[in-house]
């Protein structure tokens, strides 16, 4: 079912109200149906700002994209996703809870319902206290509502997916109950194929509507090659990690392992020109930090050099990775070169002399 | 969709998701191609096994809804490609059905388009006389598409001699139309119209001769065509984890790679990939041409959320079209992102069929399957002298990045060209992420290849080379001991080796596929990188202390880099060139002991 009526609402698996509302007026629609034809697609070339440098500057995110957090269960994940959620300028968010805490579930109405941005939520929930297996209903649910909103009403949507984890997991009981050969980590064979029809429905329409979908895949140890990430990694455009930064004491989003794949549509382009390579030479040196580091602890003592890359990467750090910055890209920029400025050499950055003219301060 | 009606009928008995069984009323063949109606829909279906009365097919659309009982129609063929001028440009589904021609935003099963159009006029010249003795694959005459000379074949299907009767004048024809009358030695006319049908799964084999690859392909990409370079006709694979760059490197290849065609089958993959080629190629120039990419290209997509089993056929109609291309003596580059993709989709079928698996699942004949794929590819001599070739290029995505699983293996086995990609390098953007050590390339040892290297370089290339490699293997021990002992626990010597080879890694290897200017590197201006950067770093140099090797060569890899984003001996570059003199002068004359 769906329809205008879908807006400010909470639902559960089946589309029932579970917020004590009436049930909503609409036309009934299959679950599941065909695939976009990838001729009326458009590339997804609309910059999705966040404030938050860590993703717009070197994460950088558009919408149509589908993109993951890949997070250790006790990340704040969802307050992270919330907050994009809220500082993204989308027309609608529709929120897919799986095997979602019912003080999670909460934390979303009222953080929603604080911003003023109950009008725009639409959500479905499964919680702890539903049966599991109702949990594979609900990315069909609510892509089939953004579906709506996207193509018959030009809108722009944020799918929110929270944890496609607990949603792969129902997968493998049912298919095991179905008597199929398990693949890796006893998960079902076709895992790649259905999460894949899920994660594709994000997209960019001809006449301005998209779909964007922003998941969290929780990790266990932080282990990447268990077949729920791995294969999410192989079907989504990138993914972000979230990190506890012990220099600063605040999160930020790894620069190393976290990656847009959409990025390289907007950045230089409809951002500042500069803007890939000094994404780059800032992550590099942020590197050389990260081996700086390792010298110290393996009790070596560090080069005049080192040292300059240990301050840099304090106050890059602080003022750009941390998930507490709120800017734009010109100012993200500009502080990358006021800290490039500050700790090294020219010579040191490796970026086009069209840039360093320009933007070199000293 | 012509049905006939001799050929034999059928009823759906069970459906197992898009495995369904057919109880039939006559004849049929392994992988015939049959109709299932579903509420008045015909889903495309192949026969994939038989047993007695019922006949196992899998259908290429999703099944939902479809009923036991449902009539199915059989259609006496094979899945075969239709073969004629019209392909280049176009985008297709798995099944070769024309995606722009389909109505609607979403897919719809059974809306299944024609390949070429059949309404199109286009100029036919004739440039064989009547009366010529022809066999399968001899050119008869030619159309210009886009700006390829397209030659009109003789049917592949042909079989032994023929006496060319008739050939129509130049003139405007429809490809339906006859253009020559063919005379087999019992006097039977066979006429030729402009397009064909070949069964995909089989080789086009209209050739004599198929000897090794031996002239090289340029990419453009330095680390392939100076480290590993790939031939013309020759194969490659490329491993890599998510996210590290398969599908960057392919693109990148297929803009600017030394081909006639470029074939792109996009395999299980993302939608907006292909959406950005799209977008893209109808605006880039070609840089052998000047024309427009797209006029060279093909582009084949089953996307992962398009049927998963029309994934198999996708790669065989995909290397159809560079058989057809290739026997009208040109080279054809075809790309497949990501083989690993299709050999799921054999591993779902075959777990359905409860066929015996194995290793991690996979169809026990896996191996044999991908060796087949990679044998279609090869430099070939056609009856008439001229050659052809078709270079594959496929992407594999191992589970969890692991290169020891089935599709990685068996590919190894088949594929003369390894390109590894290192989540390492990818994790500190060091692009594109090819493990210069791990990667190579079979025809390195090839006589016939080091000679066409040899005249395209110079004598003593392969030894550069050879020198190069060797300086990023000492580089990787120097980096393990400064590691272990310390920056001041090894020598200066250790410091220098090691930054000789960051040297090499940042100017060569490394190669911004978004910078407009470094994205692509003609082999002659590759020859005169590896000159002077070894040039520059096998100069004897003196250092005081480690802490000045570091200052030193970061200059040095910044002036190389900014000599990578000029346009080849420009001004700019020259003025860095000049710099670039300056900055070794001045450090041997600061250091005298080396004069
Ligand atoms: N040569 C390059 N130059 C600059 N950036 C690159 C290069 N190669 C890859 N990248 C970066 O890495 C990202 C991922 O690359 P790509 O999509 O090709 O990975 P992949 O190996 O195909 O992954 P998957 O297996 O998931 O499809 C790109 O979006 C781009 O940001
Ligand atoms: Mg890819």
């Amino acid at each position: 079912m769906v329809g205008n009526d879908l807006a400010g609402r909470f639902f559960n698996a089946f589309g029932l109200p579970i917020d004590g509302g009436p049930k909503p007026e609409g036309k009934e629609v299959a679950v599941a149906g065909p695939s976009v034809n990838p001729i009326r697609r458009k590339l997804p070339s609309e910059l999705l700002a966040t404030g938050i440098a860590g993703i717009d500057m070197n994460n950088t995110l558009v919408t149509g994209q589908k993109i993951p957090f890949f997070a250790d269960a006790n990340q704040p994940f969802n307050q992270v996703m919330a907050l994009v959620a809220l500082r993204a300028k989308a027309d609608k968010i529709i929120l897919g809870g799986m095997g979602l805490l019912n003080d999670d579930y909460l934390f979303f109405k009222n953080i929603f319902e604080n911003a003023g941005a109950l009008h725009k939520i639409v959500c479905f929930a499964n919680t702890t206290e539903d049966p599991p297996i109702e949990r594979l209903l609900i990315p069909d649910m609510a892509l089939i509502s953004a579906e709506y909103f996207a193509i018959e009403k030009n809108e722009k949507v944020l799918v929110l997916l929270t944890d496609m984890t607990l949603y792969a997991d129902a997968l493998s009981i049912v298919s095991n109950r179905m008597d199929q050969i398990p693949s890796k980590d006893s998960m079902p064979g076709s895992l790649y194929s259905d999460l894949a029809r899920i994660y594709e429905k994000a997209a960019q329409f001809e006449e301005g509507g998209s779909i964007t979908i922003m998941a969290v895949t929780t990790l266990s140890g932080g282990d990447i090659t268990h077949s729920i990430p791995d294969n999410t990694g192989y079907i989504t455009e990138g993914q972000l990690f979230l990190k506890y930064n012990t220099d600063i004491g605040k999160v930020i989003i790894d620069p190393f392992r976290s990656l847009s794949r959409l990025k390289n549509n907007v950045i230089g382009k409809k951002t500042r020109k500069d803007h890939p390579q000094v994404m780059n030479a800032s992550i590099r040196l942020y590197l050389d930090a990260v081996n700086a580091k390792t010298k110290l602890d393996n009790g070596f003592e560090l080069t005049e050099y080192d040292q300059r890359t240990l301050k840099y990467s304090y106050e890059y750090a602080d003022r750009l990775l941390a998930i507490d910055v709120n800017i734009d890209t010109t100012r993200m920029l500009d502080i990358a070169w006021e800290l490039f400025s500050k700790y090294f050499s020219i010579e040191e950055l490796g970026i086009k002399s069209t840039f360093t003219d320009l933007y070199w301060k000293k | 969709m012509m049905v006939i009606n001799q050929n034999s009928k059928g009823k759906v008995h069970g459906i197992i998701s898009n495995l369904v069984i057919v109880s039939v009323d006559g004849p049929i063949i392994q992988n015939e191609i049959c109709y299932i109606i579903k509420e008045d829909i015909p889903l495309m279906a192949e026969v994939i096994k038989t047993s007695g009365q019922m006949a196992y097919v899998q259908v290429f659309e999703n099944t939902t809804g479809l009923k036991i009982g449902a009539h199915v129609e059989f259609t006496g063929n094979m899945l075969e490609a239709t073969l004629g001028p019209g392909l280049l440009s176009s985008q297709y589904d798995g099944l070769l059905h024309d995606l722009k021609s389909m109505k609607g935003t979403f897919l719809q099963p059974g809306d299944y388009t024609s390949t070429v159009d059949l309404e199109r006029f286009w100029n036919f010249s004739p440039t064989v006389d009547k009366g010529t003795l022809v066999r399968a694959g001899d050119w008869l005459g030619s159309v210009i598409e886009n700006n390829v000379n397209h030659r009109i074949m003789v049917p592949f299907t042909l079989e032994g001699d023929y006496l060319l009767e008739n050939i129509f004048p130049e003139g405007s024809y429809k490809v339906t139309d006859t253009i020559a009358i063919l005379l087999d030695n019992h006097g039977k006319q066979t006429p030729v119209t402009m397009i064909q049908k070949w069964p995909v799964k089989k080789a086009i084999h209209v050739y004599t001769d198929k000897p090794r690859p031996f002239k090289i392909m340029e990419t453009g990409i330095r680390v392939i065509d100076t480290f590993s370079p790939i031939t013309l006709g020759g194969t490659g694979f490329i491993p890599g984890p998510f996210g590290s760059g398969k599908t960057v490197l392919q693109q990148s290849i297929s803009k600017q790679a030394e081909a006639d065609i470029v074939i792109v089958a996009a395999c299980g993959e993302r939608a907006n990939e292909i959406v950005e080629i799209f977008a893209e190629f109808p605006q880039l120039d070609d840089p052998w041409t000047g024309r427009k990419l797209i006029e060279r290209t093909i582009i084949i997509a089953n996307t992962s959320n398009m049927p998963v089993a029309a994934r198999e056929a996708s790669m065989y109609s995909a290397m159809t079209l560079a058989e057809y291309y290739r026997s009208m003596g040109l080279n054809v580059l075809l790309l497949a992102d990501s083989t690993s993709r299709w050999a799921q989709a054999l591993r779902e079928m075959s777990n359905r069929m409860e066929e015996l698996p194995g290793p991690d699942a996979f169809p026990m004949d896996l191996p044999t399957i991908i060796s087949n794929f990679y044998s279609r590819a090869g430099f070939v001599y056609l009856n008439n002298g001229q050659n052809g070739s078709i270079t594959f290029i496929g992407t594999v995505s191992p589970a969890g990045g692991n290169l020891r699983e089935p599709v990685t293996e068996s590919t190894k086995k088949a594929a003369r060209c390894f390109y590894a990609l290192s989540q390492a390098r990818a994790d500190s953007k060091r692009y594109p992420a090819i493990d210069p050590i791990e990667s190579y390339s079979k025809y390195l040892e090839y006589d016939e290849c080091i000679a066409t290297l040899n005249s395209t370089f110079s004598d003593d290339w392969l030894i550069k080379i050879n020198l190069l490699k060797n300086m990023l293997r000492k580089g990787k021990d120097a980096a393990d001991q400064i590691n272990i002992l310390g920056d001041d626990g090894v020598s200066i010597d250790t410091h220098v080796t090691f930054w000789q080879s960051e040297t090499i890694d940042f100017v060569i290897l490394q190669q911004d596929a978004f910078d407009d200017i470094d994205c692509r590197t003609p082999l002659e201006r590759q020859k005169f990188m590896v000159n002077i950067v070894l040039e520059s770093i096998s100069k004897s140099l003196f250092f005081d202390s480690f802490e000045e090797v570091r200052p030193f060569f970061k200059k040095l890899i910044n002036v190389f880099q900014q000599m990578n984003y000029r346009e080849f001996m420009s001004d700019e570059f020259s003025n860095h060139m000049q710099e670039l003199h300056d900055l070794i002068q001045h450090n041997t004359i600061h250091n005298p002991v080396n004069l």
